[in-house]
């Protein structure tokens, strides 16, 4: 059996959960907690771990959804979780402004991890408060080339097809090394 | 026992906190990036602040704070180097070539300079050793921690949201592909011009740092602005190799990728 994995990343409370939870086709294995700091009470659990979601490809291939824990204090653990992934997703929570900051510095971060494609997923785009796409670009510095997709992680289609520009990225990448 | 620890774990400003409200006295040094601090304090108040890699003499502060001339301070430096600090500084004033005031008031900015310069240092060890102070020959001053405690509380702040913008320093910076961006309209300050003279792909931002003598706050303060600019992007330095990322693909063979890619896509269309 052939095995490989993409990360979910992006700030706390910016619907990593959600996201692997939309798609997998296992209970997703969640490290929830409840959240003990004042100031992050925003929701009741949070992953200190990871989460973990799988989509069964074929008799020989299996695709790992693994979820980063987004509070900071556990972000030792983001290095193991990037470990031989085919690509990342950052997830941002278009509705807080407040954490576009953070985002900014975990992208970077899983940049500096390993030079694998990405893509940025503005989450939460059906709410009224969301930001345009466009505006988080600029908020965010994502560079013209990379590709920001609007998201909602509870809407299934949504997922997939962020999953699938990512995938369209990576074979795009193939494409490029071997030219 | 000696405090000792790990700057990441415990700031400088937790540290001058405690001696402050312990009203300790003993000797801090901290070990940090290419150099050493040796910080006095008496009664919990800042005594006396030296870096190991300079020449803290009276004369070099005096001639730092341009209250004798570099000339003046060659001379001392030839003829009356083995005097102590104090036994220069009585036969200054009573030369008339300072007062005691100007001999204080340099010897303060320097210690208080050298503390702020600890507020920049994110990585280093320190041990605070206490007990006597062991300083002879020297001139101590009596500077109260609060004020500095404060400052160094701003900086840290200012420098854990520029870490969050900029959290690593071994990646480089190229000029964005802006059509239309000219840096000869832009007005930059000399620092930012030095910065924006060495960004290149090969040169990664502690190089840079390194050769612009600037500290993690500064560089991170100089390239923050040029990113908000947009003038700059960060980038992997060129010619270093990425980190091994692992085995992300369970075949070498580039077909084999190919169509694993490809499986991947189609079953994630039919879900």
């Amino acid at each position: 059996m052939q095995t490989v994995k993409i990360v979910v990343t992006g700030p706390f409370n910016a619907g990593k959960t959600e996201f692997i939870r939309s798609v997998s086709e296992i209970d997703v294995v969640s490290t929830e907690r409840k959240i003990s700091t004042e100031a992050e009470k925003i929701k009741e659990t949070t992953t200190v771990a990871m989460d973990f979601g799988r989509i069964t490809v074929d008799e020989d291939l299996v695709l790992y959804l693994f979820g980063t824990p987004g509070q900071k204090r556990f972000d030792f653990m983001w290095e193991i979780l990037s470990e031989g992934m085919l690509g990342f997703v950052v997830l941002v929570d278009s509705t807080r402004p407040e954490t576009f900051r953070e985002a900014r510095s975990i992208l970077e971060t899983f940049r500096a991890y390993a030079p694998t494609p990405y893509v940025v997923a503005a989450n939460k785009q059906d709410h009224r408060d969301a930001w345009d796409i466009d505006d988080m670009r600029l908020a965010l510095r994502i560079d013209p080339k990379v590709k920001l997709l609007t998201c909602v992680a509870t809407n299934k289609e949504k997922v997939k097809s962020v999953l699938l520009e990512l995938l369209y990225g990576i074979l795009a990448e193939m494409e490029e090394d071997r030219s | 026992m000696a405090l000792k620890g790990n700057l990441r774990d415990f700031t400088i400003t937790q540290l001058l906190n405690l001696i402050n409200l312990a009203r300790k006295t003993g000797t801090l040094v901290v070990e940090g990036p290419g150099e050493i601090a040796r910080v006095f304090f008496r009664e919990g108040k800042l005594s006396y602040a030296a870096i190991e890699q300079e020449d803290n003499s009276l004369a070099a502060v005096l001639q730092r704070t341009k209250r004798i001339t570099n000339s003046q301070y060659r001379l001392i430096k030839e003829k009356a180097s083995r005097m102590s600090d104090k036994e220069l500084g009585l036969v200054l004033i009573n030369a008339g070539y300072v007062s005691q005031d100007d001999i204080l008031v340099s010897l303060q900015q320097y210690f208080l300079a050298v503390v702020r310069r600890l507020f920049t240092w994110g990585e280093g060890f320190f041990r605070f050793d206490q007990g006597e102070l062991y300083i002879n020959g020297k001139i101590t001053v009596r500077i109260d921690l609060e004020n500095l405690i404060i400052e160094g509380s701003r900086q840290l702040r200012e420098l854990e949201k520029l870490q969050e913008e900029i959290p690593t320093l071994d990646m480089a910076l190229k000029f964005t592909d802006r059509p239309g961006t000219n840096l000869r309209n832009i007005n930059l300050s000399v620092q930012e011009w030095r910065v924006v003279s060495f960004v290149n792909p090969k040169n990664s931002m502690r190089q840079i740092a390194r050769a612009t003598k600037m500290n993690d706050l500064e560089i991170r303060r100089m390239i923050y602005g040029l990113l908000q600019a947009g003038l700059v992007e960060i980038i992997r330095p060129a010619g270093v190799a990425p980190p091994a990322p692992g085995r992300i693909f369970p075949t070498q063979n580039k077909e084999e990728q190919k169509s694993l890619v490809n499986r991947l896509i189609e079953r994630i269309r039919s879900l």
